[in-house]
């Protein structure tokens, strides 16, 4: 399967520091890629590089013919002097029905909200009302920068959970910035470990095992990791089940 | 009717305020307050060359706020905090412009007219180029709208949509720019913010979208605008300072029942 998205070459600063270097990417249809690594490894860098929001210094970022990206940012502060539903903000950048509207909310979990104000929302109402509208563009790819943050554990792996359904609802590829290593590394296709450079990268098994990753993620990988094995096996056994 | 100065005077300080009050929801959501000062106070500036050059006022001040519009938009773009150079931009071309008009050679003017407006002298061609630019404002605000508040809410999200953040900023830039031009004569260089920020502020009351909120800005501006000139004419006050009192009224009468509906 050819590659939807490929970055080649990338290096990007971000302000006057450049934080990536020569970093290659590619994701094939209906892939689920997650890029951990630490603070300042240049995460939502490369994310922002992807979505065009940022030039690289070098490097190249080719895209399917009218690639569809649907984009979770990290955080949306809405002012509060901007009035705004939650029915609203789902027009946006395109307007869409009542129906389809409704439809992505429930996907993403969040019904019943459409006429509250975004900023009377809860935090994880808010993340998933940012699902809703990133996957009402029926996107390619979906792409979501640590999209759990200000989430609790449960919190958040109900949110990664909703993102699961979605995915098999839209049938596209996801690509997560995270630092929450076990919970997103359980639904993974294939891990990419970030730090300025591609430390090491391949399916959740082979990165967790490398001693990059080890050497990024030190003493705690140990924990991680067999919560990790543990979420794959339930993962797998849930699969199965359907 | 159009040769009844007072009509005159209304129809053009409706119109200033229907673009105004649009935009300035822009201005509030976005925070430029001080870049709308920026922009408002070289208009000074532009009535000083266009005495000197015996051009129309309108022309003048159009240009000189456009330029400095452009400064301003290419500052903006190197990521730093711009808040003290748009405090130095803002009064620095006040300043230069209140020096310059003094120094035209044998032109005795009244800055009034320019700091505060002076709607009642609005001629005919007055009123057509302020309407013209009125309706040229409102068309762009329109066709843009989507692709301004999208880029308002989150520059990433936009570019994210296929859409570009800097541009829609530069297009927000020029028609402040516009504004600026359209209402020196209606409410003068000083109160133009005023103008922009005001009506938005109070529409906020009472909106739960940001259409509602722009629309009923606009709708807030006139009525102001409207009662602002009759109340001129009765109290005897100048025209420019009454309209953004009855503003301010009108945003205090809204802020008060806010804060009561939400008591109660």
């Amino acid at each position: 399967m050819t590659a939807i998205l490929s970055a080649t070459g990338i290096t990007a600063k971000h302000g006057r520091n450049t934080v990536l270097h020569n970093v290659d990417l590619s994701l094939k249809a209906g892939e689920i890629v997650t890029i951990v690594g630490p603070n300042g490894s240049g995460k939502s860098t490369l994310l922002r590089v992807l979505i065009g929001a940022l030039r690289p210094t070098q490097g190249k970022v080719t895209r399917k013919d009218g690639l569809r990206i649907g984009y979770v940012p990290q955080k949306l502060h809405i002012d509060p002097t901007m009035p705004m539903t939650v029915r609203r903000f789902l027009d946006l950048p395109k307007p869409v029905s009542d129906d389809a509207a409704a439809h992505a909310l429930s996907t993403s979990g969040a019904r019943d909200v459409h006429s509250q104000q975004m900023a009377s929302l809860s935090g994880g109402q808010f993340q998933r009302v940012l699902l809703a509208r990133a996957i009402l563009g029926r996107p390619d790819v979906l792409m979501l920068d640590e999209a759990t943050q200000g989430l609790d554990q449960p919190g958040s792996a109900r949110f990664y959970q909703q993102i699961d359904a979605v995915r098999r609802e839209l049938n596209c590829a996801v690509l997560m910035v995270s630092h929450e290593l076990h919970v997103v590394m359980s639904a993974s296709d294939r891990v990419i470990c970030l730090n300025g450079h591609v430390c090491c990268e391949g399916t959740p098994d082979v990165v967790s095992a490398a001693p990059a990753y080890r050497e990024l993620f030190g003493t705690g990988t140990g924990g991680a990791l067999a919560l990790y094995r543990h979420e794959h096996d339930h993962h797998h056994h849930h699969e199965a089940a359907d | 009717m159009l040769d009844d100065f007072m009509f005159r005077a209304t129809l053009a300080a409706i119109g200033t305020a229907i673009s105004a009050g649009g935009l300035g929801c822009f201005v509030v959501w976005r925070r430029m307050a001080y870049f709308g000062d920026a922009t408002a106070h070289a208009a000074i500036l532009g009535v000083a060359l266009a005495l000197l050059f015996g051009t129309s006022i309108f022309l003048g001040v159009g240009f000189i706020a456009f330029l400095m519009a452009v400064l301003i938009f290419s500052l903006s773009g190197k990521g730093q905090s711009v808040d003290t150079i748009l405090g130095v931009l803002a009064h620095g071309a006040l300043a230069l412009g209140l020096v310059a008009v003094t120094l035209i050679p044998n032109q005795r003017i009244n800055l009034d007219a320019y700091l505060f407006g002076d709607v009642l002298t609005v001629t005919r061609g007055d009123l057509g180029i302020i309407w013209i630019g009125a309706v040229i404002v409102a068309l762009v605000l329109w066709r843009h709208w989507t692709a301004l508040l999208t880029s308002t809410l989150s520059p990433d999200l936009a570019y994210a949509a296929g859409m570009n953040p800097r541009r829609e900023q530069l297009v927000l830039t020029l028609l402040l720019a516009a504004v600026v031009a359209v209402a020196i004569k209606v409410v003068g260089a000083l109160l133009i913010t005023a103008m922009l920020i005001i009506p938005a502020a109070a529409a906020r009351n009472f909106a739960r979208t940001p259409e509602q909120m722009a629309i009923l800005a606009s709708g807030i501006a006139a009525l102001a605008a409207f009662g602002g000139v009759r109340l001129s004419l009765l109290m005897d006050t100048p025209v420019g300072p009454t309209i953004i009192c009855v503003a301010t009224a009108i945003f205090a009468v809204g802020a008060v029942s806010g804060l009561v509906r939400r008591a109660a």
